[in-house]
């Protein structure tokens, strides 16, 4: 029996009507009277010294309001974690996406002719594109200080003595490919000057305490003088940090020169050519393996592509150093992550953070050793997979709910995997059009930010005189739930139906810098904010109704919109929850409160990459089914299992909608997805080139939710976003190879990597660009 | 030049320039920003509208070309207040997340019902090819689009 009146249950999305009728209101979607029209103009050059900006001909035009530069910036230019992002392009352009001169015109079609007529001089300079390149010591520098944006190690007991132990050695080479975040809705931004020497911004920003310091810190104004307001965002995935920033910040740029409000729209393109993706990685495996299938040493070198500008890379591929064993016991790993600059777009954070990349090549991995000791993917996981109060190759005990191999039994048994796998393994393949393979994979992933930041979200909840309750919260919703879930663990605490319970937007002023919702932190860290604002409001009323009613003993309960007293197991109704709100207020006491959670149970060296990385873990496994075309090298997923501890699953519809949407994102990154620049240059700049899942590419799924409540999280609750997406590929992958045979070791999965087992190369321009409707 | 239409059977009368498309006619002459743009070349379906009974990427349409023509908008699919039950379906089975696609993907799947009444999961799946949607995968849309045509047999 559900012990939760609200937590646990389907509810339906406190957010979705006004989605369904039309009514939400997305950043593109407000206008005000007078506003001009923001525009862009780009680097001509991946990498090139800016010798001379010529904008008079352009501010000649009529209807041209304002062309600015990066001398027009009264405040700090550069920002971000190294603070080397450019809002307007200074010394030097360092990727194609760089933005040298921003113009305001009356309208769209006279800013885009303005920023045709502004003329730069460049002197170019060598780039280089790959990372690896970027490493060596005579490379050109994008920096002075180097290329190398970081390193990470984790060293573990003695690799040289765990090779000598090895029997054999399994050694490979994989790499991954950049991909878009391609949420449906492309950033933009309204920006205004207010009455009072101030401004107000309206934008899609995923991290919105930042935009607000990078956007003071731009116009050269205290925060308390800029308001951000969140507006309904189409879709995020860790993609509208710094990007929608860049937009936000530059229309604020124009606004505060031009004294009127701004609106800047990115197109799908803008989108494409400007924002960052997700890191490419290279990934030397090599691991020393017993005849048992256990393994002795795990060597692992790693170099990301960070591109242009710092960014998350720090972040990201300190992920990755954790999790670059994958949940598997070995007592002796050396790991090196390297991020560097390159004249590539800028890298940052994307849904799933630098998992998604070693898992692909883990999952891989552990399927070649499995075939080298005659074992199935399944027993070689059962056998190297992580128990309870397991130590982790950064030396930490696993002392929660390890639930690693109820993931994985569960899925097998459900998808009749070993029985499946052998069958397809035994299949003659010589002279078939359409072979059939299923897949496993399985990751361990540690919640939250870890011992990488700050971790302390706020939360308010008000409730007014009427009865009636407003929250907010510093964790933004996406799209993916969070101001349900954020509703319904105010409501479960005050024992109030959904419907009672309304969430403001975000608002740079209403609630304390929370830090960014990222890393999976929503519910368990914002949620737990929640809980506690709403156990503060409780408390007030407890308190209230014990003086009122001279109760001394007894627990109060709040349930179904009434107040009760509960003695010896029995319930008496003491009155409603009206009538305690207003005697609250009647006796001078607001029902206002705010929370905040904050964790601090993590630590990290940086020098041997030993600590407690993350304060607890989730656990999941896929499975995958698919149909690979020998003729076309077409790969059809047309079965999937995803199965997930999630802690505790605040609302189940929920829960499966982030599993299927992770599940498709996750297979356009195994099969299709590839954001392809040639010497810097985007190729893949709309959906025509670029292809995302349809509906017709998608399997039906099946989703398992396993819940086994974990202390730190609200009602129990981890977490799904990323977890969702982060295998999908390696399961794909080895699915092709039970299928065919072939090994994949370069994502996507593709027709040419199927069939040749390279990417193919071509050197033509876009196609489509020419084509596009001109008006 | 003028051009006349009826968009969720209320008639405008509109002075427009020749090169205007339909999305900005809707978007930006008559407020109606429930129709999104997503790749503006007709790739995603975030501004599908029906027209004339057809549904169409209103981003590919000039707006003279829907010179007497009879538009649907998603403003313009609830009646009176009442959800269609294709927009209540999409509630109830959780399909609508970000929401930007929901606009297109309601109006693809009415599109579908008013002519096949009974599709199967195929059908289904076809008749929104042409929607992109990031967020769900699709197995929510694809359930509610289904369990509206059940409950209208
Ligand atoms: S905006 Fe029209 S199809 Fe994408
Ligand atoms: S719900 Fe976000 S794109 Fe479909």
């Amino acid at each position: 029996m559900n012990k939760h009146q609200i937590i646990g249950s389907r509810q339906k999305r406190v957010d979705a009507l006004g989605k369904v009728t039309g009514a939400a209101k997305y950043a593109a979607d407000y206008n005000i009277p007078f506003q001009l029209y923001g525009a862009v103009k780009y680097a001509e050059y991946p990498h090139a010294i800016i010798k001379k900006i010529v904008t008079a001909e352009a501010e000649k035009l009529a209807g041209v309001t304002t062309v600015l530069t990066c001398k027009d910036v009264p405040g700090k230019n550069h920002f971000g974690l190294i603070p080397n992002i450019r809002i307007l392009a200074d010394d030097r352009t360092r990727y194609l996406g760089d933005v040298v001169a921003i113009v305001a015109a009356e309208n769209i079609k006279t800013a885009n002719q303005a920023v045709e007529m502004i003329q730069i001089e460049y002197e170019e300079l060598p780039a280089v594109f790959d990372p690896e390149e970027a490493l060596k010591p005579n490379a050109v520098k994008l920096y002075d200080e180097g290329n190398q944006i970081v390193h990470h190690k984790v060293r573990k007991g003695n690799i040289t003595e765990g090779f000598r132990q090895a029997d054999f050695i399994i050694e490979n080479k994989f790499t991954t490919q950049a991909i878009e975040h391609a949420y449906l809705e492309p950033e933009a931004a309204l920006a205004m000057p207010d009455e009072h020497d101030g401004f107000k911004i309206i934008g899609c920003m995923q991290n919105f305490y930042t935009s607000h310091k990078v956007i003071a810190g731009a116009l050269d104004k205290p925060l308390s003088k800029v308001q951000i307001i969140q507006s309904t965002m189409g879709g995020s995935f860790g993609g509208k940090d710094e990007s929608a920033t860049l937009v936000a910040v530059r229309a604020a740029l124009l606004a505060q020169k031009t004294g009127r409000p701004v609106k800047m729209v990115n197109s799908r393109e803008d989108s494409f050519i400007q924002s960052y993706k997700r890191h490419p990685y290279k990934m030397y495996y090599k691991w020393g393996c017993k005849k048992d299938g256990t393994i002795a040493a795990m060597e692992m070198k790693i170099i990301a592509d960070g591109g242009a500008y710092c960014s998350m890379s720090p972040f990201v591929t300190w992920r990755s150093v954790v999790q670059a064993t994958g949940p598997y016991y070995c007592a002796n790993v050396k790991t090196d992550v390297y991020a560097a600059y390159t004249n590539n777009n800028f890298t940052g954070a994307m849904r799933g953070f630098g998992s998604p990349q070693v898992n692909f090549a883990i999952e891989s991995m552990m399927d070649e050793l499995a075939e080298k000791v005659g074992k199935s993917p399944l027993e070689i996981r059962l056998q190297n997979g992580f128990e309870q109060n397991a130590v982790t190759a950064t030396g930490q005990k696993l002392d929660h709910y390890v639930s690693l191999k109820d993931v994985l039994q569960t899925s097998a048994n459900e998808s009749s995997f070993e029985t499946c796998w052998k069958e397809n393994k035994s299949k003659q393949k010589i002279g078939k059009k359409i072979v059939r393979g299923i897949g496993l994979a399985c990751a361990y992933r540690g919640v939250s930010l870890g011992a990488e930041g700050v971790d302390a979200p706020s939360s308010i909840v008000y409730v007014q005189p009427d009865g009636s309750v407003s929250l907010a919260s510093g964790i933004i919703d996406m799209g993916q739930g969070a101001r349900t879930a954020m509703a319904q663990i105010a409501a479960e605490v005050l024992g109030l139906p959904l419907t009672r319970v309304h969430f403001q937007e975000p608002d740079s002023g209403r609630v304390a810098d929370s830090g960014a919702t990222v890393a999976s932190r929503g519910t368990i860290m914002g949620g737990g904010a929640m809980k506690i604002a709403a156990e503060n409001v409780r408390k007030i009323m407890e308190n209230t109704a014990r003086e009122k009613f001279k109760l001394s003993k007894g627990d109060i309960v709040f349930k179904n919109e009434n107040i009760f007293i509960r003695k010896n197991k029995s319930e008496k109704k003491i009155c409603s929850f009206d009538t305690l709100v207003e005697a609250c207020y009647q006796a001078g006491r607001p029902l206002f409160a705010s929370g905040v959670r904050n964790i601090a149970v993590t630590s990290w060296d940086e020098e041997t990459g030993q600590g407690n990385a993350y304060f607890t873990f989730v656990y999941g496994t896929n499975i995958a089914e698919v149909e690979v075309d020998l003729a076309s090298g077409k790969v059809n997923v047309t079965r999937f299992l995803s199965t997930h501890d999630v802690g505790k699953a605040v609302n189940k519809s929920m829960v499966e909608g982030q599993i299927y949407g992770g599940v498709a994102m996750g297979m356009g990154y195994g099969v299709m997805e590839n954001f392809i620049q040639e010497s810097g240059k985007a190729k893949t700049i709309n959906f025509d080139e670029y292809y995302i899942p349809t509906a017709l590419d998608m399997p039906k799924m099946k989703s398992i939710i396993v819940e086994n409540e974990d202390k730190f999280g609200p009602f129990g609750a981890k977490s799904i976003g990323e977890p969702a997406l982060e295998i999908a590929a390696p399961a794909i992958a080895n699915a092709i190879y039970n299928a065919t045979g072939k090994r994949i070791y370069n994502l996507p999965a593709n027709l040419e990597e199927i069939l040749l087992g390279r990417k193919l190369r071509r050197d033509v321009e876009r196609g489509s660009v020419s084509c596009k409707i001109e008006v | 030049m003028k051009i006349n239409l009826t968009v969720n059977h209320k008639n405008y009368s509109l002075q427009i320039n020749s090169d205007l498309l339909l999305v900005d006619l809707l978007r930006d002459h008559i407020g109606l920003t429930g129709t999104k743009k997503g790749c503006e070349i007709g790739e995603c379906g975030a501004c599908t509208v029906i027209m004339n009974g057809k549904t169409v990427n209103s981003c590919l349409v000039l707006a003279v070309q829907a010179d007497g023509a009879e538009i649907t908008t998603i403003e313009g699919v609830a009646n009176n207040g009442d959800l269609h039950p294709v927009q209540q379906a999409f509630l109830e089975h959780d399909a609508v997340h970000c929401g930007f696609c929901t606009p297109g993907m309601v109006l693809s799947a009415i599109n579908l019902l008013n002519h096949n009444p009974n599709p199967t999961e195929f059908e289904i799946r076809e008749a929104i090819a042409g929607n992109l949607c990031r967020c769900t995968g699709y197995q929510q849309i694809v359930e509610a689009i289904q369990s509206a045509a059940d409950k209208s047999k």
